[in-house]
């Protein structure tokens, strides 16, 4: 039947209906050519973006970490590229030999290597920081969904000897600890970023635009002398041996600069290898822990008497009988004196003696003294965890703790704060900053603590602490003039003093133009032997002997046998 | 009206031909810019290592130790020592 003589045709249909149909139709047609105007002029933006992100990407460039060097441009500190190794789980299908292969390779457990494989996740790292030619080896295997990326390690050279100095830096190369965060935002600089072409496997396949070049970080040159750090780590090590101490600090500070020239705690650690620490080597003891200083505060109110024109060095102070009562507590000597000097008192160190001259001042005065030396305040060199000590406020005290804070009891102090404090000494009265950066130019003149006098008398004052009738006869040093003063302070524990010392010595040399201050603090020499003058007052002298050959100071003593006699036994 | 067409047409066709050109050897030049700064860097991080290599060889604990076994150095005593004043500070 041909189709113009269907019956279908000859039924009449409403002329709208067929109208409509068409309508609809115009009305779709001119919406799509609406919306195509709208997306192709309109909003074009929002597509061509989605286009371009087939294709282009905007990659970071990281940027390298400055290194860290001492004074003298030695490396301490520096980072040397290394592969992560990154995975796809979707795309890393791996056969079982391949799987072995790469845990071998990695030093990994093969159950382990799967079990990252096969996680939900996009992206997923499988071990990180390998070294390149173990990562070469992998890029050869050329393993399906197993990619590499550049990163950074961080290696220290100088190992445990600067460990708690520079401190380290985390898996995304932040600093966490030491100068590695102190410094941190200057080590780090700036990733840069650049524009690339890539394929539909994700290569590179061309560079289309550099964004931004990355800013490397700055090197860094610390104040630190490396040669004077391993004099100071060797001398320290081999004292706690020795004595066989639980714990131990030293530091060497430049009288001129103030810088800090090394610091060094005991027990340390290897920054290169931190898989099994513990929280004592980790202790950066110099800056964040406090101890009750004992008699090395002496020599401050030793200086403070003579400042206040109350006291001269010759200024005779009864002692007799070697005990002092105040309140309900008594101070003791360990040998009645009887009548000493000023400057017998610190050769001595009585703490009777001691106790009388901080008594003839009002508290005020003996807390502006100390308050102006740093004691109580932080010193904000910037080290996490670094504490400022405890100096109570003057209001609060009763007389025996005015007398018992002169020899260094019921006052807490780190030993660089206390290291700082014997700047007065060295530079005839002022105070200036500590500097863990090398310095180019000198400080600007600090603040006056004491006249020039009074500084240099206390300071004549300590050198006899060291010589024969002094407390420290071990900390001299042939050729040069030492000046110093020894502690041995009980330990606080659970509020109570316990038989455990904290043995300590913090001298200047060479006396007659003082150019180093080096303080040495041993925490419970366990073998016998206990007071500073026998335990710290040797390292010291190991250490400054050392110190002053490597800066080739001349000396300024002529030079004779070293007197060693049985020394006056250090007072608590 | 015809030979207008033809010339602007060429023109056209010319711009095109040159944009191409200069868009293709901008790239060049990036690339070979791009290589250079990367080899900049590589030499870079090969002094890093370099140092780093230095300082592990001349480690004072290691030096000490080859002087003092080896070559059975000591130190100086002071009375052997004479200090001369060259006017440094």
């Amino acid at each position: 039947m041909k189709f113009s003589s269907s019956p279908v045709l000859s039924q009449a249909v409403p002329a709208w209906r067929s109208r409509f149909v068409v309508l609809m139709l115009m009305l779709a047609f001119a919406s799509l050519v609406g919306r195509s105007l709208y997306l192709q002029g309109i909003n074009n933006d929002f597509l061509r973006g989605k286009g371009e992100a087939r294709y282009e990407r905007v990659l970071e460039i990281p940027a390298t970490r400055g290194r860290i060097m001492d004074r003298q441009g030695d490396v301490l500190a520096v980072s040397t590229p290394v592969k992560s190794i990154w995975a796809i789980p979707d795309d890393a299908k791996l056969q079982p030999a391949q799987a072995r292969q790469l845990a071998q390779l990695l030093e990994m457990d093969v159950r382990e290597l799967n079990r990252k494989l096969s996680s939900d996740k996009d992206f997923i790292f499988i071990k990180r920081q390998i070294p390149p030619d173990v990562a070469d080896q992998i890029a050869a295997l050329k393993l399906p969904g197993i990619h590499q990326q550049q990163e950074y390690r961080r290696y220290y050279p100088a190992g445990e000897l600067t460990a708690h100095m520079l401190g380290f830096t985390g898996a995304e190369d932040e600093g966490q600890e030491g100068v590695e965060l102190a410094f941190n935002e200057q080590l780090a600089g700036k990733p840069g970023s650049r524009r690339v072409i890539k394929d539909r496997r994700g290569n590179v396949v061309e560079d289309v635009e550099s964004i931004r070049s990355p800013q490397d970080g700055k090197d860094i040159n610390l104040a630190l002398d490396d040669k004077i750090q391993y004099i100071a780590y060797s001398n320290l090590k081999q004292t706690l041996d020795q004595f066989k101490a639980k714990a131990g600090g030293a530091v060497v500070l430049d009288t001129r600069t103030g810088e800090v020239l090394a610091l060094v705690n005991l027990p340390t650690y290897n920054p290169n290898n931190r898989s099994k620490l513990s929280g004592a080597q980790l202790r950066n003891r110099a800056l964040t822990d406090t101890y009750e200083p004992g008699s090395t505060m002496k020599p401050f109110t030793a200086a403070i008497a003579l400042e206040k024109g109350k006291f001269r060095y010759d200024t005779p102070v009864q002692t007799a009988p070697g005990r002092l009562t105040i309140g309900n507590a008594t101070i003791h000597d360990s040998h009645p004196n009887g009548v000493l000097t000023v400057a017998q008192v610190i050769q001595k160190s009585s703490n009777v003696g001691i106790s009388k001259i901080s008594l003839t001042f009002p508290p005020e005065t003996m807390w502006d003294m100390y308050d102006s030396l740093g004691f109580g305040t932080p010193l904000k060199l910037g080290f996490p965890g670094e504490v400022g000590g405890r100096l109570r406020p003057w209001k609060k005290w009763q007389p025996i703790e005015q007398a018992t804070m002169s020899y260094g009891n019921g006052i807490s102090v780190t030993l660089i704060q206390l290291a700082r404090a014997y700047l007065v000494f060295a530079r005839d009265g002022d105070l200036i900053p500590l500097s863990l950066t090398k310095l180019d130019t000198l400080p600007p003149q600090g603040k006056a603590i004491f006249s020039a006098q009074t500084a240099k008398e206390v300071r004549s004052m300590m050198e006899l602490v060291v010589q024969p009738g002094g407390t420290a006869t071990k900390a001299q040093v042939p050729g040069y003039r030492v000046a110093g003063k020894t502690g041995t302070a009980h330990k606080l524990e659970g509020g109570q003093y316990a038989n455990k010392y904290v043995a300590s010595f913090v001298g200047l040399a060479p006396a007659s133009d003082p150019r180093l201050i080096v303080a040495v603090m041993v925490d419970e020499p366990s073998n016998g032997v206990y007071y500073g003058g026998d335990v710290a007052a040797p390292a010291f002298s190991r250490i400054m002997a050392g110190s002053l050959r490597t800066l080739g100071v001349a000396q300024d003593a002529p030079l004779k046998p070293v007197i060693i006699t049985t020394d006056a036994k250090e007072e608590f | 009206m015809a030979r207008l067409n033809l010339i602007l047409l060429a023109i056209a066709v010319t711009c095109a031909l040159s944009a191409v050109t200069a868009n293709h050897k901008a790239r060049k030049l990036f690339i070979e810019l791009d290589r250079e700064q990367s080899r900049m860097h590589q030499l870079d991080v090969e002094w890093g290592q370099l140092q780093l290599e230095q300082s592990t060889w001349a480690s004072h604990a290691r030096i000490e130790k080859i002087a003092r076994d080896k070559l059975q150095m000591k130190t100086p005593d002071p009375k052997q020592t004479l200090t001369l004043d060259g006017g440094k500070p």
